[in-house]
């Protein structure tokens, strides 16, 4: 079966162009844009990757992760977290709420593929 | 001459700097309150031993009783000279070093003042861009569509079999996202570049803060009752926003009651008898110690600083003092007196505290944490703390240097605080 990848970002242009880009790589993808519902969005959809935007309508990204990370199921589950913002401490925060992978915006697709193959390899 | 005839003036002032009554100063140097009054007033000349005595109760050097420009240049190179930990012996021979080399001193003390505002204008815009929510919004908008166009922009390039429609899907969207971003990137080019008294305003307590310190924090016409609030906020254009007129109308709602219940004259002249002494004061007057705090800060002609924070550690009021660094955005140290008394409603807290930064200073602080609003049954108890901030010149030999404090983590030096919350830019960088 496809592995699955669920996209929370808000920017419909971001999401048009991964989709396309994982979808051609055999991923099946779903995307969500509020951040006060994904958590829940998540929990149903039950991926085998995040695609996680840091700053979302709603709910940020850091709140979101945090959330999922006490939740049993999803403690472990592969998170790749896409920011505009690159200070360091920024990154901490996210490493601190359980990131698997940092990615700082504009990426290339290359990193982001890369990123999104090796995570489920885990 | 003029500035020997004014000895008195400077002692009166650095008196009431520190706290002391007319009465116990005079004791201490061993004259009569009534000359020490006469010498105040500029009635009596001033010199010798008596002056060394003086400078001595007060902590500072006597030439900042005796020459004002002079003691402030001094002043400026002896910072310099501690910021870079210069050993005792030759900070000691800084007033000959002024007297022999004029002009060099200037240019030192002149560069050490423009060190001091550079790095005010680091903290300033490092706190900027960790807080501002318009910048942080705009470079989201900046970097998230680059992003969206680097991506459609790489699968179109890549070389793969793309059908039509996906082209003409992708062409589209770098189309309007390259729009957007010349618009955003433009918009934010706008808002770096604009007067930096329309951009400084981050939020309405920041519009409010602008419009207090343009007046000084005193307003003549609501002391003496000649003036409504409606009519000074008809005058203060600058007050853009609703939510900033609404704060603005409730702190100056306070000023004209604090005005009412505490005449500014009465005040000063309960300070002669009582001192320093917020308690005794609010006795007198009948009022709360939160309250005399706040007419305190106000008197004008003073160097006071202060500040109220709600019980979430918003901070609701600012009035800034020289060296005591109060943060624009964020949260505050939590070591503050201010933060204690948020434990404790009623208890009046006396503290000196030493603020840690690139420049160590000292105060005396005065805080009190009281109720707000109507009692209520079984509702959450509001409560306000008021902290006056008084600057210590130089503590005097055995008292306490004071408890450290720091500003806000971002720019502490005190690395192994168990308060704090984030890395010093002071010891990590950006």
């Amino acid at each position: 079966m496809d592995k699955h990848v669920l996209l929370v970002e808000d920017e419909v242009n971001i999401i048009e162009a991964m989709s396309f880009l994982l979808k051609r790589e055999g991923w099946r993808v779903d995307t969500h844009s509020d951040g006060a519902t994904a958590v829940s969005a998540i929990r149903d959809a039950r991926p085998d990757l995040v695609v996680l935007d840091y700053m979302l309508p709603g709910k940020s990204g850091i709140a979101i992760l945090t959330e999922l990370r006490a939740l049993p199921d999803f403690a472990t589950l592969p998170v790749l977290m896409l920011t505009a913002r690159g200070q360091s401490r920024d990154r901490e925060e996210a490493e601190r709420a359980g990131v698997n992978r940092f990615m700082t915006k504009p990426f290339s697709n290359t990193e982001v593929l890369n990123a999104v193959r090796d995570l489920v390899r885990g | 001459m003029i500035r020997e005839s004014l000895t008195g003036s400077r002692i009166r002032e650095r008196r009431v700097i520190a706290g002391l009554k007319q009465a116990d100063l005079a004791r201490q140097i061993g004259i009569s309150a009534s000359y020490l009054n006469l010498i105040e007033h500029n009635r009596r000349r001033i010199g010798g031993k008596l002056l060394l005595n003086i400078a001595h109760v007060l902590g500072v050097e006597p030439s900042a009783l005796t020459e004002g420009a002079e003691a402030a240049l001094i002043a400026s190179l002896r910072e310099a000279a501690n910021d870079v930990g210069m050993g005792v012996a030759e900070v000691e021979r800084v007033e000959e070093f002024a007297g022999r080399f004029p002009g060099w001193a200037e240019v030192l003390a002149g560069a050490h003042r423009r060190v001091l505002s550079l790095e005010r204008t680091v903290e300033t815009l490092s706190d900027r861009l960790t807080h501002d929510p318009q910048l942080a919004t705009s470079m989201h908008e900046v970097l998230s569509t680059a992003a969206a166009i680097r991506s459609a922009a790489s699968i179109l390039a890549d070389g793969t079999n793309i059908s039509p429609d996906w082209q003409a899907r992708f062409h589209a969207n770098i189309d309007q996202d390259s729009r957007r971003l010349a618009d955003s990137a433009k918009a934010l080019v706008t808002y770096l570049d604009a007067n930096p008294e329309e951009t400084a305003h981050a939020s309405p307590q920041e519009e409010v803060d602008a419009f207090l310190d343009a007046h000084g924090h005193g307003f003549d016409g609501l002391e003496a009752g000649t003036q409504s609030v409606d009519e000074v906020l008809a005058q203060a254009p600058q007050l853009a926003s609703v939510a900033a007129q609404h704060l603005a109308r409730q702190v100056l709602g306070q000023i004209e009651a604090d005005a009412r219940a505490v005449n500014r004259e009465k005040l000063a002249e309960a300070l002669e008898d009582t001192g320093m002494d917020p308690v005794a004061l609010a006795q007198r007057f009948g009022v709360s110690v939160a309250r005399i705090l706040r007419r305190l800060a106000a008197q004008p002609g003073t160097q006071r600083g202060l500040v109220v924070s709600d019980r979430a550690g918003s901070l609701v009021f600012r009035r800034p003092v020289e060296g005591f660094s109060i943060p624009r955005f964020g949260a505050c140290c939590p070591l503050w007196p201010l933060f204690q008394v948020l434990m404790h409603p009623g208890q009046v807290l006396r503290e000196r505290v030493q603020q840690q930064g690139r420049r160590v200073a000292t105060f005396d602080c005065f805080a009190v944490a009281e109720p707000v609003g109507p009692a209520q049954y079984n509702a959450p108890q509001l409560v306000h703390a008021t902290m006056l901030i008084l600057p210590v010149n130089a503590p005097d030999q055995g008292q306490t240097a004071g408890r450290p404090v720091g500003s806000t983590c971002r720019v502490c030096p005190r690395e192994l605080c168990a308060g704090r919350r984030e890395p010093s830019i002071l010891s990590v960088g950006f």
